[in-house]
């Protein structure tokens, strides 16, 4: 990162000029990323649309990347703005470990992230927002732990379940009934499954489960054995069991009222 | 006002390239051999934090002899440049060749220049291919030269009587355990002839697995699986057919995953090894 920006500061995102500004840019945009932990581990899924507007942009976008062999990190906001940090942030802390022969811990690395996304402001404050959600697992504490960000870089802790992007309210609200604190692996992906249909059931900009182009949710779950993505099948299985039932309940399972 | 002496270009060469190499024979020497599944880094270090060998990029690992605060200046240096690379391009498009190439300049324009003292290291640069065939280990001597090496090569002090050894014993598509005990021997080899022990804990080793899932394909290996593949080498004691021990490499996937091994940050205070 130092050596980067001696050498060609230009290919970092911060020190790029800014374009004139003439109305708002139309660049596709990345919408709802959730994610919960469990005992043992944490999950981050998200879901597959970017929209340009009030259209659709790509169908089959990933929003969700391994940051390194313990943590992921999802992406909301300008597409191409965002997938670039990831790539720096991914090299970032490959090349820490590399040169340290030491990992970062899971805080050094939230806050990495956290300095990323406030280089960003400028663009963000011209509508290129770029608000990521980081999720991890902390070898040190054996826990995941999940980290949400603001667009100026305001990093907080979250405690169970988070979500960023315009399905954020939905989805948090899905997971505020359904999050229960000793969920096992399996509850936990089909939780933030859910959350995702609840949030694409509400929010125009989210993707919900495409069963004609089987389009499903990038689903992934970090745990002490490292980051792992599921396979399109697996995903494609918790997202069809999930529609399923809501063939006869479609606004999804029910929470008990008192 | 003295006139200093007139030296020859020959002779000023001639004295850096003695000096660097006596520098490089103080340390213990390193070796490193192809087998079927990559390539082994087998060295004998005391040190559990201050590697010999250590990961450059995917596909790329280092290997080097020498005093310690220089090598480490030229890994680092390669981790960026390799890291740049791959950045400003593509994973692919970092090769050891290249890589190869940077130090030869580096360490030639060095040795070469008067104001500096010549660099005491010996590097070794090695990436594994998909298949054998695409395995490639570069070797650079002190003076910048580029030696492409196939099979095995030797590094550090010993290094000749090393290289000759392991040239005559070493062969196509060993296993594993059947290089890392070929490599020990190699090592035990005392310049005068005769031969010595190396324990288990003071070997590092560490392997460039084209096997591995991951993309990055360097691991160390250490602590349990170190002893149980010196141990199957004792064990299959006459390598002219030995059992397939390539299980080991699959089984240790899950431990392996924090490559830094956790608590080694290797601060060094730098001093000539051994």
């Amino acid at each position: 990162m130092d050596f980067l920006s001696d050498q060609s500061p230009e290919m970092l995102p911060g020190n790029r000029s800014l374009p004139p500004l003439q109305g708002a840019i139309e660049a596709p945009h990345g919408t709802t990323i959730v994610a919960a932990s469990f005992p043992g581990g944490v999950v981050l899924a998200g879901d597959r649309r970017a929209t340009m507007g009030n259209m659709i942009a790509q169908r089959d976008i990933e929003k969700v990347f391994p940051a390194d062999e313990y943590s992921a990190v999802g992406i909301a906001g300008t597409a191409g703005l965002a997938v670039e940090m990831v790539k720096l942030f991914q090299l970032e802390l490959e090349h820490f470990e590399k040169v340290e022969g030491a990992q970062l811990s899971l805080e050094g690395k939230a806050n990495r992230l956290s300095t990323m996304i406030r280089s960003n402001l400028a663009m963000a404050m011209q509508g290129l927002a770029v608000v990521p959600l980081f999720a991890g697992y902390d070898v040190d504490r054996e826990k995941g732990r999940i980290f949400s960000y603001d667009v100026t870089g305001g990093r907080s802790e979250e405690n169970g379940y988070a979500a960023t992007g315009s399905g954020s309210i939905f989805a948090r609200g899905s997971m505020k009934k359904l999050y229960r604190e000793d969920l096992t692996e399996e509850q936990a992906l089909t939780l933030v499954v859910q959350a995702l249909y609840d949030a694409a059931d509400d929010d125009s900009a989210t993707g919900g489960p495409d069963v004609a182009r089987r389009i499903y949710p990038i689903v992934t779950v970090i745990t002490d054995e490292g980051f792992r993505r599921l396979g399109d099948q697996e995903s494609a299985d918790i997202a069809r069991s999930i529609l399923e039932r809501r063939l006869e309940q479609p606004d999804g399972p029910r929470a008990a009222l008192l | 006002m003295s006139t200093p002496f007139y030296v020859s270009p020959q002779q000023a060469m001639a004295d850096r390239a003695e000096y660097a190499r006596k520098g490089i024979a103080r340390g213990r020497s390193l070796v490193v051999l192809q087998y079927a599944d990559g390539i082994v880094f087998v060295g004998e270090n005391p040190s559990r934090a201050l590697h010999k060998f250590s990961e450059i990029y995917d596909r790329i690992g280092f290997a080097a002899a020498g005093k310690y605060n220089e090598y480490e200046n030229l890994r680092i240096g390669g981790v960026r440049y390799a890291d740049l690379r791959g950045y400003t391009y593509d994973r692919d498009d970092v090769t050891a060749r290249g890589l190869a190439n940077v130090y030869a300049q580096t360490l030639g324009t060095i040795f070469s220049s008067a104001a500096e003292k010549p660099y005491e290291v010996e590097l070794v640069v090695a990436e594994v291919g998909t298949a054998p065939e695409g395995d490639q280990i570069y070797r650079l001597p002190h003076d910048g030269s580029i030696v492409d090496e196939h099979g095995s090569v030797a590094v550090g002090g010993n290094a000749e009587q090393i290289s000759s050894f392991l040239d005559q014993r070493h062969r196509d598509g060993m296993t594993l355990a059947e290089a890392l005990k070929l490599a020990v021997q190699a090592l035990s080899r005392e310049p005068g002839g005769g031969e010595r022990e190396i324990p288990a804990e003071r070997l590092e080793v560490a392997v460039l697995d084209r096997t591995r899932p991951q993309q990055r394909k360097f691991k160390r290996i250490v602590g349990r699986q170190l002893t149980r593949l010196l141990d199957a080498e004792a064990a299959s004691a006459t390598p002219t057919d030995a059992p397939s021990d390539t299980e080991e490499t699959d089984t240790t996937d899950s431990t392996d995953t924090g490559t830094g091994t956790g608590t080694d940050t290797g601060t060094a205070s730098g001093s000539t090894e051994e």
